[in-house]
């Protein structure tokens, strides 16, 4: 993991000077999305056949970017630990599985986390402000994400407040991700928009757009606890927001679908959509994760089957 | 977000063509499979419900555009053929097709549509291996919607009372039927399935360069157990074609082609007292305003002109962009051009497939030259194209005006040529400016400039938001040099029969 973005980078976000915040919202635009015409695409590119080494490529691949997630009211520390062993050695069978790029956990069981990967490569992820809902004073969220911090987590997911969004107080939305990007400090901020809750591919998109400017290292669909969580044309309209960021500032901002994706089939159109829009330099865990559980399962099924050349039971992959 | 100038750092979006040197990722080939098709060596004439020899026996090759191998060989009828298959329609139209109820036709129409589906495999992949185009298209395009044109047309055959409140509609007689090699199967139905419907019987002629799925269909023609001299199906050179069409016993014309061709027709039918309809070339406008949605339109305008090789005739082969967007449209256009997957149109990964003949590959690269002699800028994706086979690299043309050739000529390739405006008056002015008038697209997140600009538009089709879309259900046709008459719809129904008894209701 080598690209956490530093807080101080002014640079990065432009758009809050004052100068700059009158003039965006007087002439800046956000583009447009047509819904029939991202969903089209999407179904397009879903169609793509990905056959024999490819897809063994994209499978490995796949693996190392999961963000093996439990967040539950009954996570215990036993929970804990038997999802840490899986992230670190997702098939004990196969040492050459990879491991896969983070676990994903309430800020009560980054300790526990912390130390049963000591080691590895997995990092801890923690969500933070007041996840899901997102509905407490700043200050509570704030610190939230200090107290996260403090505890070793490596990665923060937060998420915004779409009750300011939908109000159309975006400068209060982009504030608060400013805010916690500061009491981040050089971990690595995700910031999710919670995509269902905000209905339209416009709004998607301009929340991504705004998300990228407050200085988001990475965007995120979903807290996985709305339906539908991550869906492919929903991620195509954020890979597109992304491009166009990278395009107009040159910083690189990473995706992250949660919630939803529980096939390797998927997995790999999500790979799909991600190469065909932002290409090979996107295609690494440091800008491309998936927030997933039971994905990973179905991950090492495909890999077996596509070396051995047959299927192999649910019960010869572990369940954590 | 605001536009500015993207930053000179910026890895070139073409550096990670997809077809090009070893990028991390690789798509593996993934070929449909072609073991179940079965290509006979040698095709008769379809009349009768019956393949024959032309007499004199003669036969013409028929190849594969992306391998250049032989496919098979079609006969090539003669002046003597093309009598027998109009005395077949003939006498299938007096005696029996016209005088069926129209529900029992309808029933016919219905079982050809099912067999159809069932068969759109063997449809898909034979119509890629004749025609070059991609067999996404084929699979997903071209045979679905041939389906649904005798589905639709179905349910017709026995409301045509009611479809025109006031007349007794009547069968024309006996339909003569050209289609181009663009969409061999898909004219097919656009043609067959309404004259059907209305009671007519019909001679078809496919392109000499495609005529394996017509052939194919003739099969269906026969499962679906359809009375003799129902369908006939015959090949031949154009000569033939226009046998076909000055034969006295003709009632209807229908041709789908060239406007120079179209124009040799309507003057043979000319004088007599045959319906006619064509559907000729065109130079469609897609024009995109400053508020599009930019990334669905980049979408659009690449459907638009790299869609079946841009072998289409309403291709959006002129894109006028909005100078204030012109150069963040031009950068996504330029990088998803560089996406673009050409080359084995078996391939279910690939976009743009083979031109259907060398002679359409020739005329492509003429103009193409011709583009880069007149001063335009020339931008193509660095991509690999197969050794064998009539590959053209997906063009665009920057810096083009209105009095190139580029932007007035019909291409009938993968070449798009960018012109830019200022204000919507300048849009409809420069986009109408042409011999055609087949289709346009409008790209504009207000609706109110959409309906401004539809209303403003010469062109038969015009599509909002989106490009190349078909329904059965939905007319098609020109204006000007584009042709007459229309297909689809309740439209295309009328141009099968004829209207001019009135009546009450019912016969």
């Amino acid at each position: 993991m080598a690209t956490t973005t530093p807080a101080r980078r002014r640079a990065d976000r432009d758009l809050s000077a004052p100068r700059h915040q009158a003039l965006g919202s007087l002439l800046g635009r956000v583009w447009a999305v047509d819904q029939v015409g991202v969903e089209d695409r999407a179904a397009s590119l879903a169609k793509r056949s990905i056959k024999r080494e490819s897809k063994l490529w994209a499978l490995d691949l796949a693996i190392r970017m999961v963000d093996l997630t439990t967040l539950e009211g009954k996570d215990t520390p036993g929970k804990i630990r038997a999802l840490a062993g899986k992230a670190r050695r997702p098939d004990p069978t196969d040492p050459t599985i990879p491991s896969v790029a983070a676990l994903c956990v309430y800020p009560n069981m980054i300790a526990t986390a912390r130390k049963a990967l000591e080691g590895s490569s997995v990092k801890v992820a923690s969500v933070a402000t007041y996840f899901p809902s997102g509905q407490a004073s700043l200050a509570v969220k704030l610190e939230d994400v200090r107290q996260a911090v403090a505890a070793g987590a490596d990665e923060i997911d937060m998420v915004i407040d779409r009750g300011a969004f939908l109000s159309g107080h975006y400068a209060q939305v982009f504030d608060e991700i400013v805010a916690v990007k500061e009491a981040t400090g050089d971990h690595h901020l995700k910031v999710i928009l919670e995509t269902a809750e905000l209905e339209t591919y416009d709004n998607v998109r301009r929340a991504s757009v705004l998300a990228m400017a407050a200085g988001a290292d990475f965007i995120k669909t979903s807290t996985g606890k709305v339906q539908p969580a991550a869906t492919l044309p929903v991620t195509l309209v954020m890979l597109e927001a992304i491009r166009d960021f990278y395009a107009q500032t040159g910083r690189a901002v990473g995706m992250k679908p949660a919630g939803g994706i529980r096939t390797a089939k998927e997995a790999i159109s999500y790979l799909t959509v991600l190469y065909e829009t932002l290409g090979p330099d996107w295609m690494t865990p440091d800008r491309f994760r998936f927030g997933a559980s039971t994905l990973l399962n179905d991950l090492l099924m495909q890999v077996r089957k596509e070396r051995t050349g047959h299927y192999s039971g649910g019960d010869y992959f572990t369940l954590d | 977000m605001t536009l500015t100038k993207k930053p000179e750092s910026r890895p070139a979006a073409a550096s990670w063509g997809l077809s090009k040197r070893g990028t991390p990722w690789e798509y593996a080939a993934a070929p449909e499979a072609t073991d179940h098709i079965e290509i006979r060596r040698e095709y008769g004439l379809f009349i009768d419900n019956a393949f024959a020899p032309s007499r004199p026996k003669e036969t013409f090759e028929v190849i594969n555009p992306a391998t250049e191998e032989t496919l098979s060989r079609v006969a090539k009828a003669s002046k003597a053929d093309v009598n027998r298959a109009v005395a077949a329609a003939r006498r299938a139209h007096d005696t029996v097709w016209s005088r069926l109820p129209g529900s029992e036709r309808a029933k016919y129409l219905y079982r050809i549509a099912r067999i159809m589906q069932e068969r759109s495999r063997e449809f898909a992949v034979v119509e890629t291996m004749n025609s070059g185009k991609p067999i996404k298209e084929s699979r997903d395009v071209d045979v679905p919607l041939a389906a649904a044109h005798f589905f639709y047309y179905a349910g017709w055959a026995d409301k045509l009372d009611y479809a025109f409140p006031g007349r007794t509609p009547r069968s024309l007689g006996v339909a003569a039927q050209i289609i181009p090699w663009n969409f061999p199967l898909l004219m097919l139905a656009w043609k067959i399935a309404p004259a059907l419907a209305a009671g007519n019987t019909v001679i078809l002629k496919p392109a000499s360069t495609t005529p394996l799925t017509a052939y194919l269909f003739a099969d269906v023609v026969r499962q679906a157990e359809l009375p003799p001299g129902v369908v006939n199906i015959i090949t031949g050179p154009g000569e033939i074609g226009m046998e076909l069409i000055r034969h006295p016993d003709v009632n209807k014309v229908a041709f789908t082609g060239s406007t120079a061709v179209g124009k040799m027709i309507g003057r043979a039918v000319a004088g007599s007292r045959k319906k006619l309809t064509l559907e000729l070339g065109g130079k469609a406008a897609n024009i995109v305003f400053d508020d599009a949605p930019l990334d669905q339109a980049i979408e659009g305008i690449i459907n638009g002109i790299y869609f079946n090789q841009g072998e289409v005739c309403c291709a959006g082969s002129r894109l006028f962009v909005q100078e204030s967007i012109y150069e963040p449209l031009l950068d996504k256009l330029k990088a998803r051009l560089s996406t673009l997957r050409v080359g084995d149109p078996l391939d279910k990964n690939t976009d743009v497939g083979a031109i259907n003949s060398a002679g359409q590959l020739a005329k492509i690269a003429e103009l193409v030259q011709s583009g880069i002699e007149e001063g335009a800028e020339i931008f193509q994706p660095d991509c690999v194209l197969p050794d064998k086979g009539f590959f053209f690299r997906p063009t665009l043309f920057t810096g083009v005006s209105q009095s190139h050739r580029i932007a007035q000529e019909e291409i009938f390739g993968p070449v798009l040529s960018v012109l830019t405006f200022r204000t919507p008056e300048e849009a409809i002015e420069k986009a109408n400016n042409t011999p055609y008038g087949l289709s346009a697209g409008v790209w504009t997140e207000k609706g109110s400039r959409i309906f401004k600009m539809v209303a403003a538009m010469k062109a038969g089709v015009v599509w909002a938001n989106t490009f190349n879309r078909f329904d059965p259900t939905s007319p098609f046709g020109g204006y000007k040099e584009s042709g007459y008459g229309r297909e689809g719809g309740i439209h295309g129904l009328g141009a099968y029969l004829d209207l001019s008894s009135e009546g009450a209701n019912g016969r």
